[in-house]
């Protein structure tokens, strides 16, 4: 056997699994997609004494759309599921385009939202998203349910604000305003595997094609994704011509940035695969926008 | 082991049931309880794709499941394809394009590819890398593997 042994509860409510939770504490782990908790497991990396499983947990599963134009995402719907939903592709184009460079169709099919978020690893694609896309999530507990924005919910590497007594239960994607664009872009280095460097851009323009927001956040070079905040600045009030869009890409990679080396790249690749990638997705996100591309 | 769970499973059309402590992988169960040897386990970690099978008709790393996950619910594994007298015609076509060499990770990239398939009948040969990233081959045979992949749709296209 190579995980060490733990207690297995199956609830099929959320309600039971958050009394479990309270009742074992920090010994106790949610079992979500399994996609990143199993494999620590295996490397007896992680030895929670206990699993409770959300995979029962039908009511968790779902892809609504919220009268506001946005999105409601239950916390065990599927990588796979988000994939191929019309309504992701329509009301939240940035997630469907980066649906594909998350691992491999064998994890999609298992890997959920709520798992992602709350694992909450740096290379991990949809964190970045979540901030690009202002995203905020719904935290039950016993006593009830908090919402919070994603700004406040990455506290580092595999940590969020997520009490061991509570689940994440939800993810809302607010509306994109009119005359927006979006893009993905990661380098890694096969289709799949955890990017070197990704980023995910989200820009609207006003009337006058000026740029009225942008906002572009990195995975992979910090222990956090990092919303690039000094690019978005410059962008703001700005035709966003070439010159523009070069030079608040050489901001992010150079000031808003602070990538480490590790065996996978060095900091200085990093930087440099931060500003083409930066340019790119701005550059596209852009014609998106005035509805060019 | 006093917490053993009862769970009944349905392999490949038959009914199992089986007592199992909450640790077991599923793909330990498969091969060290049921006796089905045609999964293979290789990183254990998900990355290189050997363990793969079919669960409720979807493919998954059967390395990063438990076994007590499965209860109540169906998993299809390599055997259920077909036997040497009578192989699958995805089988068929990785003998015929020489797309097995040493043959370990060959019943993963199978499992991968029947859902593949029947999603996509006539795949382009880069719908085909796609659908192979997350399987590995370490005699590197990946070629003759899209290649097989091609004759396979080829020929099941002319059989339906
Ligand atoms: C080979 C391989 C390649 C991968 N490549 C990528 C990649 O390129 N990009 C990427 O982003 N990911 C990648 N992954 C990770 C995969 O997407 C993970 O599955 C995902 O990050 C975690 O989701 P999960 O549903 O599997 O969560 P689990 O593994 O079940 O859980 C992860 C953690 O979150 C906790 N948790 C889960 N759900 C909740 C909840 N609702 N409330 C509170 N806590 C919860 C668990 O207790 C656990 O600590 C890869 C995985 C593998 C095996």
């Amino acid at each position: 056997m190579k995980p060490a042994a733990f207690d297995y509860y199956a609830p099929s409510t959320t309600e039971e699994a958050l009394a479990y939770l309270d009742q074992f504490g920090y010994d106790a782990k949610p079992l979500a997609g399994g996609q990143s908790l199993i494999p620590t497991m295996n490397f007896r990396l992680a030895q929670p004494s206990v699993l409770v499983d959300l995979n029962p947990i039908v009511d968790l599963s779902y892809i609504r759309p919220h009268e506001d134009g946005g999105l409601l995402l239950g916390a065990m719907t599927r990588a796979s599921q988000v994939e191929r939903d019309p309504l992701v592709a329509e009301r939240a184009p940035l997630v469907h385009e980066t649906m594909p460079s998350i691992a491999h169709p064998q994890i999609r099919n298992r890997s959920t939202m709520g798992g992602t978020m709350a694992h909450a690893d740096p290379a991990a694609e949809l964190p970045a998203v979540a901030i690009a896309l202002n995203a905020q999530f719904r935290i039950r507990g016993q006593a009830g349910d908090r919402w919070v924005s994603v700004d406040e919910f990455f506290l580092g590497m595999f940590m969020t604000v997520i009490e061991p007594s509570e689940l994440l239960v939800e993810v809302r994607l607010p509306p994109m305003p009119p005359r927006s664009g979006w893009c993905f872009r990661e380098i890694a280095r096969r289709h799949g595997d955890y990017a070197l460097v990704g980023v995910a851009a989200m820009v609207t323009l006003d009337g006058g094609n000026q740029c009225d927001q942008a906002r572009l956040v990195f995975l992979s070079v910090e222990d956090r994704p990092v919303p690039a905040r000094r690019a978005a600045e410059m962008l703001q009030g700005q035709t966003p011509t070439a010159e523009a869009i070069q030079a608040a890409a050489e901001t992010a990679a150079t000031e808003d940035i602070d990538p480490g080396s590790d065996i996978h790249a060095s900091a200085s690749y990093r930087r440099q695969l931060a500003k083409v990638l930066a340019r790119q997705a701005l550059t596209q996100a852009f014609a998106r926008a005035r509805g060019v591309a | 082991m006093s917490n053993l769970k009862t769970i009944t499973v349905t392999v490949n059309g038959k009914h199992y049931t089986r007592d199992v402590e909450p640790r077991l992988l599923l793909s330990d169960f498969i091969r060290h309880h049921l006796g089905l040897t045609g999964t293979h386990v290789g990183c254990e970690h998900g990355v290189c794709g050997t363990c793969t099978v079919l669960f409720d008709g979807e493919s998954v790393r059967s390395c990063l499941m438990f076994a007590v996950q499965s209860d109540g619910h169906e998993v299809t594994t390599v055997e259920s394809l077909g036997d040497i007298d009578n192989l699958h015609p995805l089988q068929e076509a990785f003998m015929e394009a020489h797309a097995v060499q040493c043959g370990f990770c060959t019943s993963g990239f199978l499992m991968s590819l029947i859902p593949f398939l029947e999603e996509n009948p006539d795949p382009t040969e880069e719908e085909i890398r796609d659908a192979l990233a997350g399987n590995l081959c370490r005699c590197t045979g990946y070629q003759h593997i899209v290649d097989a992949v091609k004759l396979a749709a080829e020929n099941m296209a002319v059989q339906s």
